[in-house]
């Protein structure tokens, strides 16, 4: 029964293909996970979009959009009628081509790296022996298309925030794969349905098999999330955007569908490092606990990937945005460091498994977190020396 | 021929003839990218998976965006039209169209033309990671020795000339990277 | 043509059109580029001599490749932060106009 409901759409997905002629099947495989992918994420994209609106409009003490609808529930259909209806406007100095390009070359791929993410049991589109890297390759495109729409448009506004924009991902690409190199070392395989397998079986009989219950997986999850927010631009590491100072950087120039496709891309980016980020460090589908299995595999996917939007929202509501060379200095002095001691820490672990003596598990536990811990705080307080960071007193103006 | 071919071979060529013939600096790198990308494809057809994907990694994720960076650094987008006129260009396309020619025909008239290809399966990641770890470790350690150096070297060569003289005093905002006194 | 004398052909086509733009162009940064695709032809040989050689299980290609692009990716580096030590002291990328050895 629970098998039969965790199955559904896999079986519902085989049932399809089969009344098909043979020669088809692969094609139509493809194309019906294709086609699943983007109905469910475009979906949970209008919904992120609503719920963003109404929680930040509550941290900010108001009440975000609830004219549309019931609780304002129709605002994502309001929304996109008015992206499709606004005028498409290109400037007249613009690149045309590479202007119209742009927006394609953001979504394709962010749409791509969905391919190799397991969603549920057996419910991976492709199973590339070599999927981490097709996820971190696809997502290099992005780079390129932010670099198009800024210098495309002929506004010195676009070409430094794509030039910030281009600066920022660099830097957080290399913590960001980094952080992932402990999970494939240890799991011994490149492939995204291989790594949450590796996550299976149980500690004590009951807690699930996490990379973030190990030091090294819990550092590396915080490593992750942090750098995963900096690479999706999303606040507190908005400076591409940064409406304050250079408007909204490369998307200066666009209107309309155009503009729609950049937000959907930078949504729909953030969903695929979140999904990577749960199925590197927090199981996947899986489980936490031996006694919630009967719930479906995707159930527990969606989950995880709604308390990560969800962590994103908040973070964006609360925190506020860096200075540009704070934020070079986060990731080159900081993080990077950070996530090569991690690596340490992993092969650590790997090598005091055959540890048998009393309190063993403990004093393993206790030695590896000390190896990332320990730099940690030795490194935050070097950096920060110096600095005066305190409360923040403000000179109004007389 | 398959048609998946065709339309690989011609992405790649028309990349590269666009990025060597465009006139806007910055067109060339894009072109350059639709080449290099449609290269990581036929690696892909190749059934090298891994160093498809490690192309596209490498060469649309870090090259193309070092080279557009070095374009808008060195200020190319404002003298965008370069004639072609550098040396005689009918004797550079002459000499490029010659060696092309003489490889092209010695390739159909060697005894290549024939071989299929083998039907080993696509290499697991693990086996060349054990391969990097055993029979390649020393070329796998020098070349972290020399990615290290180049990326030291780089940033040195980069920096402004006059030295750290000039560099702004910690705390204050940094120098805009590499953009010269105007 | 047969399966590898079409990659062959390819290659040698790749090759010939970033060698022309690299004898015609006087853009420095638009000659790295052809240097680039010169050497992305040479790793498609080698891929297509792997896959259609006698050991593919022996990975020699693969791996040469593998290395190549990491010093592809050096060489780049170096050559673009040399591109922009040389602008910032002639004020020209130009191949033509950077022509005295003393600095």
């Amino acid at each position: 029964m629970f098998d039969a409901l965790d199955q559904l759409f896999v079986s519902l997905k085989h049932w399809l293909v089969g009344q098909l002629p043979a020669a088809l099947q692969p094609w139509a495989s493809l194309v019906i996970s294709a086609a699943a992918i983007l109905g469910v994420f475009m979906t949970l994209f209008a919904l992120t979009v609503l719920i963003e609106r109404k929680g930040l409009g509550r941290i900010q003490n108001r009440y975000g959009p609830n004219r549309v609808g019931p609780w304002g529930l129709l605002q994502p259909m309001a929304d996109f009628i008015k992206m499709l209806t606004k005028e498409d406007i290109v400037p007249s100095g613009a690149d045309r081509v590479v202007h119209f390009v742009a927006p394609l070359v953001m979504v394709v791929p962010v749409l791509l790296a969905y391919a190799v993410i397991p969603v549920g049991r057996n419910m991976a589109a492709v199973d590339f022996n070599a999927g981490l890297l097709f996820f971190f390759a696809v997502g290099a495109c992005i780079e390129l298309a932010v670099f198009m729409a800024g210098w495309s448009s002929r506004n010195k506004y676009s070409l430094l925030g794509g030039m910030r924009a281009i600066a920022q991902m660099i830097s957080y690409e290399l913590p960001l794969i980094l952080s992932t190199l402990p999970v494939v070392m240890l799991a011994g395989s490149m492939s995204l349905v291989d790594i949450t397998d590796a996550q299976g079986g149980h500690y004590g009989g009951w807690l699930a098999r996490w990379h973030v219950f190990t030091p090294w997986g819990l550092a590396g999850l915080l490593l992750f999330t942090v750098a995963a927010t900096a690479e999706s631009n999303r606040a507190p590491f908005d400076l591409p955007e940064g409406e304050s100072e250079i408007i909204a950087g490369h998307l200066v120039e666009y209107s309309g569908f155009k503009y729609a496709l950049f937000f959907i891309g930078e949504y729909l980016g953030m969903f695929a490092v979140s999904a990577l980020g749960i199925t590197l460090f927090l199981g996947g589908w899986r489980a936490p606990v031996l006694w919630l299995e009967w719930v479906p595999s995707y159930m527990w996917f969606f989950l995880k990937l709604g308390g990560f939007v969800a962590l994103f929202i908040w973070l964006r509501g609360t925190l506020p945005r860096l200075r540009a060379d704070h934020l070079m200095n986060l990731a080159w002095k900081f993080l990077l460091p950070l996530v090569l001691l991690n690596a340490m820490s992993a092969a650590l672990w790997h090598y005091t498994a055959q540890w048998t003596f009393a309190g063993a598990g403990l004093a393993r536990w206790l030695l590896c977190a000390s190896l990332v811990g320990v730099p940690y705080v030795v490194l935050g307080r070097r950096l920060f020396a110096g600095q005066h960071i305190g409360p923040r007193t403000y000179r109004m103006a007389a | 021929m398959d048609i998946a071919f065709l339309i690989t071979a011609a992405a790649i060529l028309a990349g590269a003839a666009g990025a060597m013939a465009a006139r806007n600096v910055v067109h060339c790198a894009l072109c350059g990218v639709v080449s290099f990308a449609g290269l990581a494809v036929a690696f892909l057809q190749l059934r090298a998976e891994f160093v498809g994907f490690a192309q596209l990694l490498v060469y649309v994720g870090a090259v193309a965006i070092l080279i557009v960076v070095a374009l808008l650094l060195t200020r190319n987008f404002e003298a965008m039209h370069e004639a072609l006129a550098f040396r005689p260009w009918t004797l550079g396309l002459a000499i490029a169209l010659l060696v092309s020619g003489a490889v092209v025909s010695a390739i159909l008239g060697s005894g290549l033309t024939g071989r299929a290809p083998s039907s080993a399966p696509v290499p697991a990641v693990k086996e060349i990671g054990d391969l990097l770890m055993t029979r390649y470790v020393v070329a796998l350690e020098v070349v972290g020795v020399l990615l290290t150096v180049a990326l030291i070297g780089a940033a040195l060569v980069a920096l402004r000339e006059d030295g750290p003289a000039q560099r702004a005093k910690p705390g204050e905002r940094g120098p805009v990277e590499g953009r010269p006194e105007d | 043509m047969g399966e590898l004398a079409r990659y062959l052909v390819l290659a040698a086509l790749l090759f010939g059109i970033g060698l022309a733009g690299v004898l015609t162009r006087r853009n420095a940064i638009v000659v790295l580029i052809g240097i680039e695709l010169m050497l992305n032809a040479a790793n498609l040989n080698f891929i297509a001599f792997w896959r259609h050689g006698p050991h593919p299980e022996a990975l020699t290609g693969v791996m040469f490749v593998l290395f190549a692009i990491a010093i592809a990716a050096a060489e780049a580096a170096v050559g673009l932060a040399l591109v922009i030590a040389v602008y910032r002291h002639y004020r020209t990328t130009n191949l033509d106009q950077i022509e005295e050895m003393k600095g």
